[in-house]
């Protein structure tokens, strides 16, 4: 039996109950989730920016990619973007490039064939 | 008290009665008697008449959390919902010991409002994010965490003031 590769492993599709539910505030839940990171690609491009800000500073996003998703390096790189202290449009046009490269390029890897 | 069909009629007595266990339900049937200047035993009879009948559910015991040092918070959540989903959504918030009190209400979309507890603001929101926005149906939800409560009854006190 093949082993998955660590990018398609961090592609796959998440069950509900580890999905990443988007809040503006305690308890005040969007109605937006991310069940796999191309989803979550897409929520961050729309969800709003409060929710963002919300979750970028307490912790959750690179909380949920470095535990949830198991994707260390997409949690290093949240990490970092926290210690600059965006908001608002700056700070979603920021996550969204770290997101979004960081999908594109495990797409690339986990649909390459082996040589 | 009477019953007609399902209905039950109480009377003044029970009533009376009623008021007197709600302010304390220690009380023997003699005290509540010589309170209400009737028998104790005609005290004993309409109890036991009001609990075979259910109109009396329980009785039960209102804690001082603040006295033995216990903290926690109380919040009212509004759980937007699918309507096919909303009473599955309700009976499933119903089964978790956080959740204190759980209601449908109709407005322009179909909600579910819902009493909650928690140690604190963070496990709050993890119970909500965890245990409630998964639930199949859950399109969306509002949380007021209470700040200062000013009056606490039960209904049957506004029913009691009204003569049935």
């Amino acid at each position: 039996m093949m082993t998955p590769s660590p990018g398609s492993r961090i592609l796959r599709k998440l069950p509900r109950e580890n999905a990443f539910y988007f809040f503006t505030s305690i308890g005040n839940y969007t109605g937006e989730k991310a069940a796999s990171l191309e989803e979550f690609v897409e929520r961050v491009r729309e969800v709003n920016v409060k929710s963002l800000e919300f979750h970028l500073y307490r912790g959750d996003l690179e909380k949920w990619t470095d535990q949830t998703l198991e994707d260390g390096e997409l949690a290093e790189r949240i990490r970092s973007l926290k210690s600059l202290s965006p908001l608002g449009d700056s700070l979603r046009d920021q996550l969204l490039l770290i997101v979004s490269k960081r999908y594109e390029k495990l797409k690339g890897t986990s649909s390459a064939k082996p040589m | 008290m009477k019953v007609k069909g399902e209905a039950v009629v109480l009377d003044d007595l029970d009533l009376e009665i009623l008021q007197a266990l709600e302010e304390n339900s220690k009380q023997t049937y003699t005290e509540i008697g010589r309170l209400l200047g009737v028998a104790h035993s005609t005290v004993y009879d309409r109890i036991r008449k009001m609990e075979t009948h259910g109109i009396i559910k329980k009785y039960t015991v209102i804690l001082d959390l603040d006295k033995v040092g216990v903290k926690y918070i109380t919040a009212i959540m509004t759980v937007f919902t699918d309507p096919k989903e909303s009473e599955n959504v309700a009976k499933r918030l119903s089964e978790l010991e956080q959740v204190l009190e759980v209601s449908t209400s109709l407005s322009e979309e179909l909600l579910i409002i819902a009493k909650v507890v928690a140690e604190d603001q963070e496990k709050l929101h993890s119970f909500i994010a965890h245990s409630i926005a998964p639930l199949p149906g859950v399109l969306r939800i509002r949380t007021s965490i209470v700040t200062r409560k000013y009056k606490e009854e039960c209904a049957n006190s506004f029913f009691q003031s009204r003569g049935n």
